[in-house]
C-alpha cells in the first residue's frame, strides 16, 4: 500500500485502499498515543496552519493536537481578528500564509469546493477540515475507523445516518467512505432534509425511522440546526423530535448492540436524548478521541510520510 | 464610403429563403441588387470564397455594464466583442448602475453607443420597475420615447403577480415587449446551481427548475389574459419548454430564447467548482438540454441569445458560492451554436442562422436580420469549417469569463459589416 496524494480534499476521490491505508496508519498512531510519551518527531520542523474560517471546536482542537503529537509547529488562524473581516480574499489570505512559511494548510470554510480551489493555488498540501455542505473527510475517516474498532470489516454492515442530511458534510463524507468499504447505508429524516437525490450516491433514502432502525448496526445522528426551521425545512424542533428524535422508547426499535454515534455538537433533547448520547451503546467520545490518531495519519501521509516507517523515537 | 462587393459567397438569407452561391452588393450602407460596371470598378471587393454570407447576427440579451460597471465591460468593448462574434445588432439589459429606469439613463446609453469607437448597433432596454426593485412601475412611456426597444427587470424578475399584470397591460398600450428572466426568488435563496444529483454530490445550494417553470407559467397566463407580448429569457428547464409549447398552440403571445451554454453544457460541467460555469439560470440536466434543442427545432423557442455577462477575473476568482453569475457569449455564440445544432443535431444551417438573425429581430421588431434590398447592409461572413482555439483573454471583451476558454471550436467569423462598413476582419477591429 502506498500513498501518493498531496492533499486530502474529499473521500469521494479516495479508493477503498486509500481509506484502509489511512486507517492502518491511524492504528499505529493510536498505539503511540497510548504510551507515556505520546509524541513522535515525524513532522518536526514543519509548519502547519489551521485556517479555520468557520467556527469549530472538536475538529480544530483535534487537528492541533494531531499536529503537535507529530512535533509540527502549528499555528491557529483566528478568522474573527484577521484581515478576512476586511474583505481579503481567500486567495490572498492563503498566499500570505504560504509566504510566511506554511508547509501545510488545514482549511475549514463555509463554501463548498474551497479546499479544491485552494489546492489549485498553493504548492503545499491542503487538508479539508469541512467545506460547506460538501465534505468533511477526516470526520468520515474517524467515524469509519471507530465503527471498524467495534464491528470489524464494514462490508455488509447496516448504517443509518439520521437527521439533516441535505446540509451535512459529515453525511456526505460518511456516505462515500461507507459505500467504498461495502457498508449498506440508509439516510433517514424528513423528506425536506433527506431528498431523494441521495439515492444517486448509492444509499437508501427512508423517512420511516422505525423500519430503518430495525436492523441498523450503527445509528449516526446529525445535528439539527434551528436555522433550518426558519427556512421552512420542517415545522419546529419539537415536531422534529416527535417524529425523528432518538429517545428511550425508540431505542427499543434498535438492535440492542447497535452503536450510537454523533459528530457533535449535540443538541441534547432534539435529535437525541441524553440518556442515549451518554448510554452504553454510545461511542461519541471515542469518535472524538479517534479524531486525533486519524488526523495524525492524514497529516503524516499528506506530508509525504512513509506509512511503513513511522518514527517512534523520543522527541 | 466606397461600395462593397462581396463575391463568391454562399449567401444565406433566412428571411428570403435564399441559400445560393453568389454576390452581395452594398451601396451607401444598403443592400442593392447590383452595382453598375463603373461602381464595380470603384467598389471594395471581398472575395468570400468558402465563406457564408448571412445577415449580421442579432443578440437581444447582452450586458454591456455601462453606466456604472465599466471595469467589467463598456459599450465600446462589448460592441467590439459583438463584432468579433459576427453580431451587428445587440440589445443591452438595464441592470446597470444606476439601473436604466429613466429617460436620462437611456439617453446616456444612447450617447455612449453613438461614440465613434462603438462598432455595432447597441440598443437599450429599460426597467419594468423603479430601480428594478419590483415595487413601482418605471416611467415606461418615457422610456419608450427615449428609445428603449423593450422593458425588463433582468435578473430581478418581478415577483408580484399584480405588478407584473399591470406592467403588461401598461406596456401593451405602447406596443412594447416585456422581457422576463423567469425566477421565483423565494425558491432560489442562496442557490448557485441546478438542484439535483450534482448539487447533492457537490454540497451546493440547488436552484430548482420549478422556480423557472412557475414564473414561465405565470407569464403565459398573464400574456393570455392581457394580450401583451412577453418574451421569456434564457429558458433552461424542459418543463418550461413544455409550458411554452402548449401556450403557443393556444396562440398566447409569448416568445422565448435559449442560450448557447444551455444548449451545449449541463450541470455535469460543475464538478470542479469552476466559476466560469456559474450562471443564472444554471446549467441543467441532459434531459433539459435535449428539450431546449427540441424546442428550437419545433419553434417553441424562437431564437438564440447569449446573455453575454462579463465579470472580471478577480470577481470570478472566488469560492464558487461567492462568485457572480454569468459568462461571456458573443465571441463564441456562432461556433457553439453551429457545433451543437448543425453538427451534433443535424439542423440545417439556414435554420440556425434564422435563430441568430431574423427571429431575434422579429421578437423586438428590429429592422435587422435580413439581406433584403434597401435594408441596412449588416453582414456576417464566416467560415463554417475553420477550426480555431478560443482564447478568452485575447478576446475583445474586457473580461474573460468563458467556459470555452482554451477550447477548440469550429466555425469562425471572418468579417463583420455594419451599414456597409467593414468593422471586423481577419481577427481585428478595422475602424
Amino acid at each position: 500500500m502506498s500513498w501518493n496524494r498531496r492533499h486530502l480534499l474529499t473521500l469521494e476521490e479516495l479508493s477503498a485502499a486509500d481509506i484502509a491505508l489511512i486507517h492502518a496508519t491511524a492504528t499505529t498512531f493510536k498505539q503511540i498515543l497510548g504510551r507515556n510519551v505520546k509524541k513522535v518527531p515525524a513532522l518536526r520542523g514543519k509548519t502547519i496552519v489551521n485556517l479555520f474560517l468557520e467556527p469549530s471546536t472538536r475538529t480544530r482542537l483535534a487537528f492541533e493536537m494531531a499536529a503537535k503529537r507529530l512535533s509540527a509547529d502549528v499555528i491557529a488562524f483566528d478568522a474573527a481578528s484577521s484581515s478576512t473581516t476586511k474583505g481579503e480574499t481567500l486567495r490572498d489570505t492563503a498566499q500570505n500564509i504560504r509566504a510566511l512559511g506554511a508547509e501545510m494548510i488545514i482549511l475549514r470554510h463555509a463554501a463548498a469546493g474551497s479546499p479544491l480551489y485552494l489546492s489549485r493555488i498553493l504548492d503545499i498540501p491542503v487538508i479539508n477540515a469541512g467545506d460547506g455542505a460538501h465534505e468533511h473527510p477526516t470526520q468520515g475517516l474517524l467515524d469509519t475507523f471507530t465503527m471498524q474498532e467495534h464491528l470489524g470489516a464494514l462490508r455488509g454492515r447496516k448504517v443509518v445516518i439520521l437527521g439533516d442530511v441535505l446540509f451535512s458534510r459529515v453525511a456526505r463524507s460518511n456516505i462515500h467512505a461507507l459505500t467504498k468499504l461495502g457498508a449498506a447505508v440508509t439516510v433517514v429524516g424528513p423528506s425536506t432534509l433527506v431528498p431523494h437525490w441521495f439515492t444517486s450516491l448509492g444509499v437508501t433514502v427512508s423517512h420511516d425511522l422505525r423500519s430503518a432502525l430495525a436492523d441498523a448496526e450503527v445509528v449516526m445522528l446529525l445535528r439539527i440546526q434551528h436555522e433550518r426551521q426558519t427556512a421552512g425545512m420542517f415545522p419546529s424542533l419539537g415536531e422534529y423530535t416527535s417524529v425523528f428524535g432518538l429517545n428511550r422508547a425508540r431505542a427499543d426499535w434498535l438492535n440492542p448492540r447497535a452503536l450510537i454515534m454523533h459528530p457533535g455538537p449535540i443538541n441534547r433533547g432534539v435529535e437525541i436524548d441524553s440518556e442515549l448520547a451518554d448510554g452504553k451503546n454510545s461511542v461519541i467520545l471515542e469518535q472524538v478521541a479517534n479524531g486525533i490518531a486519524v488526523r495524525m495519519a492524514v497529516l503524516y501521509l499528506c506530508a509525504g510520510g512513509d506509512p511503513q516507517k513511522i518514527a517512534t523515537s523520543k522527541d | 464610403m466606397p461600395s462593397l462587393w462581396i463575391a463568391n459567397a454562399r449567401v444565406i438569407d433566412p428571411a428570403a429563403q435564399r441559400d445560393a452561391a453568389g454576390s452581395l452588393f452594398i451601396r451607401d450602407g444598403k443592400f442593392v441588387p447590383s452595382l453598375t460596371a463603373a461602381d464595380k470598378k470603384r467598389a471594395r471587393k471581398l472575395d468570400a470564397r468558402g465563406l457564408v454570407a448571412c445577415p449580421g447576427l442579432v443578440d437581444i440579451h447582452v450586458h454591456f455594464r455601462e453606466p456604472g460597471q465599466t471595469h467589467k465591460e463598456t459599450i465600446a468593448t462589448g460592441s467590439r466583442a459583438a463584432a468579433a462574434g459576427g453580431f451587428t445588432t445587440v440589445v443591452c439589459m438595464p441592470n446597470t448602475s444606476p439601473p436604466a429606469d429613466n429617460a436620462g439613463t437611456i439617453q446616456f446609453i444612447k450617447d455612449a453607443a453613438r461614440r465613434a469607437n462603438v462598432v455595432v448597433k447597441v440598443l437599450p432596454t429599460g426597467c419594468i420597475t423603479v430601480g428594478m426593485k419590483g415595487q413601482a412601475l418605471a416611467p415606461i412611456g418615457s422610456l419608450q420615447r427615449a428609445g428603449v426597444v423593450a422593458i425588463t427587470d433582468d435578473g430581478d424578475c418581478v415577483q408580484s403577480n399584480e405588478l407584473m399584470r399591470r406592467a403588461l397591460e401598461y406596456a401593451k398600450m405602447f406596443d412594447l415587449p416585456v422581457m422576463d428572466h423567469c425566477q421565483d426568488a423565494s425558491m432560489t435563496v442562496g442557490a448557485v446551481m441546478n438542484e439535483g444529483v450534482v448539487s447533492t454530490r457537490l454540497g451546493l445550494r440547488g436552484w430548482p427548475h420549478a422556480a423557472e417553470d412557475i414564473i414561465v407559467a405565470r407569464n403565459v397566463i398573464l400574456a393570455q389574459s392581457t394580450g401583451a407580448h412577453v418574451h421569456l429569457q434564457h429558458i433552461s428547464s424542459r418543463f418550461s419548454v413544455d409550458v411554452i409549447r402548449r401556450a403557443k398552440a393556444r396562440g398566447v403571445p409569448v416568445t422565448a430564447e435559449a442560450t448557447p451554454h444551455h444548449l451545449a453544457l449541463t450541470e455535469e460541467s460543475l464538478g470542479g467548482y469552476d466559476t466560469n460555469f456559474k450562471m443564472n439560470p444554471p446549467l441543467r440536466t441532459e434531459a433539459d438540454r435535449r428539450a431546449l434543442i427540441a424546442g428550437l427545432r419545433d419553434g417553441t423557442l424562437d431564437c438564440i441569445c447569449t446573455d453575454h455577462a462579463p465579470h472580471t477575473p478577480d470577481e470570478k476568482d472566488r469560492e464558487f458560492d461567492f462568485a457572480p453569475n454569468g459568462i461571456l457569449g458573443l465571441e463564441t455564440s456562432l461556433a457553439v451554436s453551429l457545433g451543437v445544432l448543425v453538427r451534433q443535431n443535424k439542423f440545417k444551417l439556414p435554420f440556425v442562422l434564422d435563430l441568430l438573425t431574423r427571429q431575434p429581430a422579429r421578437i423586438l421588431k428590429l429592422p435587422a436580420g435580413t439581406l433584403a434590398e434597401g435594408a441596412a447592409a449588416d453582414v456576417c461572413l464566416f467560415d463554417p469549417d475553420e477550426q480555431w482555439t478560443y482564447d478568452a483573454r485575447a478576446g475583445f471583451s474586457k473580461s474573460a469569463n468563458s467556459p470555452w476558454h482554451g477550447q477548440k471550436l469550429t466555425g469562425r467569423v471572418k468579417s463583420t459589416i455594419v451599414d456597409g462598413r467593414v468593422v471586423f476582419a481577419d481577427g481585428r477591429i478595422t475602424t
